[in-house]
């Protein structure tokens, strides 16, 4: 025990002396909070939209509030005739436009499907897809009934609905890659401080003294777990509050289950990095195994950008092996639905599996090590 | 009983043999040197007598525990430290005492009394506060070497303690050896330089991984009994090595310097006639004269027989 809080604390007055450890530990998660975050922002905000009511019921100003209300359109001016539109998508005042017929309102009452029409600026495709799907949504989300009539103006590429819906109904990308985001820093900070911290020491020899003191594997590696399980647990945390008040991520669900899901993903990523340690001999190799065995798996397999349902069937076999993966459902989970432990248990449990065996793993490879 | 017996210690890495049937026994409070070249198999033989390392066959004992069966009960015993002075550069002298001394089991008064005892056998009183990485040479090898014997071990290995110091530090490292022994503590220490090898009470040389001789350096020297080593100053030496090797009663040259060592075949050759036959072959010859064989002399020729019987 007493052993075990001489590494710990041995390993933190270095982490605290040296400032590329520091640097890893708090600066890599600030840098790629803010470059992914932005860079994976694939919202568009704040499009000038002007509308043109010829029919002016409840109904039609329903529809007008949901489009204003969605965060995606602002009302940039309210148009009298076609003429209109055309002039201000010409001198690009607008960059989309919603056409309620006259007979809307009567129609929805009468149980008739009506049309209304969206336009849109297709200057880029890109962006005239993404906005013509919220358009889409908030049409029919306001009434079943209501068809809308999609025009897309010049080049108009042939309305497809954007892949990016596919994976994210609610049409909120940020919210849906932040958690992603969250799982992938605290996987790299947690994977390499680690593994650099045990390569270092056998660069330096160190490593070999320690193993010449009748310390335990045991005691040896928990002493030097716990520091970088406190770091990266803070750092982790700090991530999630960045991207509250970065990201609008919300917080719909207990703290507490946060902190147990975070604390299970940590401890299995310490152990890849541990892992990583026992087979990398320098630095700049554990820095590259690091990358095959948690940051690329993280990044492509967790379901982060790619959704696992629309994987191949065999790379899916193989996104059973990535924690991030149990991970982020738990973190959506929580983050964005709010949802209780029922909703997730079984990926906590999945968690708890990978950090048990791979901590394991680490260990008897530290052991075996001398042999 | 011996304080280090070893018999047939033998270390393979896949295919490469890199330590080969190595016996020999070091008495309790002798000071054992270990030498031989880069790759010899110095490091793993000490590896594996410190438990850190399992042989691939033949059995040790350290301190009277066999290595293969308790490698822990070894580790408790000896003190190690490794050919890399095994620091934390980023703590200070003190903090990397109190690790070490922790590491070993050491706590309150005991570790007050051994810092003490370490900070005064290395001259470091004064820079306890001091990180390691700022420390000169000499100074971060005495600590390395105080870190390594906190517990008070009765056998301490040394892998090449005097790597990268300067010459100063080196000799005020063999007196604190010196002291060590003198106390009772049994040393095992590898080296390549030959001039230390001096301080060693016995000596072994190693090549490729074959104890190729044992002995006192006096008992080493004996290989040339009756083969007196001449040395050779001359402006030329490495035409004169050439002529050296032509003439019947020169067993063989060596290149040492400026100065060339010669090995005569038999006992009584006349160094002054050879001087006479250089110079009738145009060669000029400063000085000629019969020298006790070094230690390198030595080394040499022991390598080159070894190598010989293959
Ligand atoms: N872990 C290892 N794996 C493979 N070969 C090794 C290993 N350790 C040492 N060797 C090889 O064994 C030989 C002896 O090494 P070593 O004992 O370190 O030599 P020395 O200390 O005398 O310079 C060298 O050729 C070295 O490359
Ligand atoms: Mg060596």
């Amino acid at each position: 025990m007493y052993t075990m809080l001489a590494v710990g604390g041995k390993e933190l007055r270095q982490v605290w002396r040296d400032p590329r450890t520091l640097l890893i530990l708090l600066f890599i998660p600030a840098f790629f909070l803010l470059l992914y975050g932005y860079a994976l922002n694939f919202d568009i905000r704040h499009i000038a939209l002007a509308v043109q009511d010829r029919d002016g019921t409840p109904k039609s100003r329903e529809l007008i509030s949901g489009f204003v209300n969605s965060g995606y359109f602002d009302l940039a001016a309210v148009a009298r005739s076609e003429a209109d539109i055309e002039r201000l998508m010409n001198t690009n005042e607008i960059r989309a436009a919603l056409v309620i017929p006259e007979d809307l309102g009567r129609r929805v009452r009468a149980g008739e499907r009506a049309t209304v029409q969206v336009l849109i600026n297709g200057d880029n495709a890109n962006t005239a897809t993404t906005v013509m799907g919220y358009a889409l949504r908030i049409v029919t989300s306001i009434s079943g009934q209501l068809q809308p009539e999609q025009r897309i103006v010049e080049r108009a590429p042939p309305l497809t609905i954007e892949p990016r819906v596919w994976f994210n109904p609610e049409l909120r990308s940020t919210l849906f890659l932040v958690p992603g985001l969250i799982a992938y820093i605290a996987m790299i900070t947690a994977v390499v401080s680690t593994a650099l911290s045990v390569v270092r020491e056998k660069e330096r020899g160190t490593m070999e003294q320690v193993r010449m003191a009748p310390v335990g594997t045991a005691a040896f590696i928990i002493g030097k777990t716990i520091p970088y399980f406190g770091i990266s647990l803070a750092s982790a945390v700090g991530v999630v509050l960045a991207s509250m008040a970065l990201f609008d991520l919300p917080m719909r669900g207990s703290w507490m289950q946060l902190l147990l899901a975070l604390s299970l993903y940590l401890v299995g990523a310490l152990g890849t990095g541990l892992f990583v340690s026992t087979v990398a001999d320098s630095q700049q190799m554990a820095f590259q195994m690091a990358i095959v065995v948690a940051f690329l798996p993280t990044l492509i397999l967790s379901g982060f950008i790619f959704p696992i349902s629309s994987m191949p069937g065999f790379v899916q076999l193989l996104t059973y092996v990535v924690p991030a993966r149990y991970f982020l459902v738990a973190l959506r989970s929580i983050v964005l639905k709010g949802a209780g432990p029922a909703a997730f248990w079984p990926d906590l449990v999945a968690l708890a599996v990978y950090a048990t065996s791979v901590m394991a793993l680490a260990s008897v490879r530290l052991a075996r090590e001398r042999r | 009983m011996d304080a280090i017996a070893v018999r047939d210690l033998t270390r393979k890495f896949g295919d490469f043999i890199a330590v080969d049937r190595i016996s020999f026994d070091v008495k309790q409070g002798e000071i054992f040197g270990f030498l031989g070249s880069n790759g010899a198999g110095k490091s793993t033989t000490i590896r594996m007598l410190c438990g850190l390392l399992a042989p691939t066959s033949g059995s040790a004992t350290v301190g009277g525990v066999d290595i293969r069966r308790d490698p822990e009960g070894v580790k408790r015993r000896i003190g190690y430290m490794s050919q890399r002075f095994s620091l934390y550069e980023q703590l200070t002298v003190n903090q990397n005492i109190t690790f070490y001394g922790v590491i070993y089991g050491l706590g309150g008064a005991a570790l007050d009394e051994r810092r003490r005892y370490v900070l005064d056998l290395g001259r470091l009183g004064g820079l306890e506060n001091v990180r390691a990485r700022d420390l000169a040479g000499g100074w971060r090898q005495r600590l390395a070497l105080g870190c390594a014997i906190l517990h008070e071990p009765s056998i301490i290995f040394l892998d090449e303690p005097t790597g990268g110091v300067d010459p100063l530090s080196r000799r005020q490292f063999w007196r604190l050896i010196d002291d060590l022994s003198a106390a009772g503590t049994t040393i095992l220490v590898t080296t390549h330089y030959l001039d230390e090898a001096e301080h060693c009470h016995r000596l072994a040389l190693i090549h490729a991984g074959r104890l190729a001789a044992i002995g006192t350096s006096a008992e080493l020297r004996e290989v040339f009994s009756g083969r007196p080593v001449l040395e050779v100053q001359a402006s030329q030496p490495v035409e004169v090595m050439r002529a050296l090797e032509t003439f019947e009663d020169v067993e063989k040259t060596s290149l040492f310097g400026m100065s060339v060592h010669a090995v005569l075949s038999a006992p009584d050759v006349d160094p002054a006639g050879l001087a006479d036959r250089l110079r009738l072959l145009g060669l000029e010859v400063t000085s000629i004269e019969r020298v006790h064989p070094s230690l390198e002399d030595v080394f040499l020729d022991v390598v080159e027989r070894a190598g010989a019987q293959g």
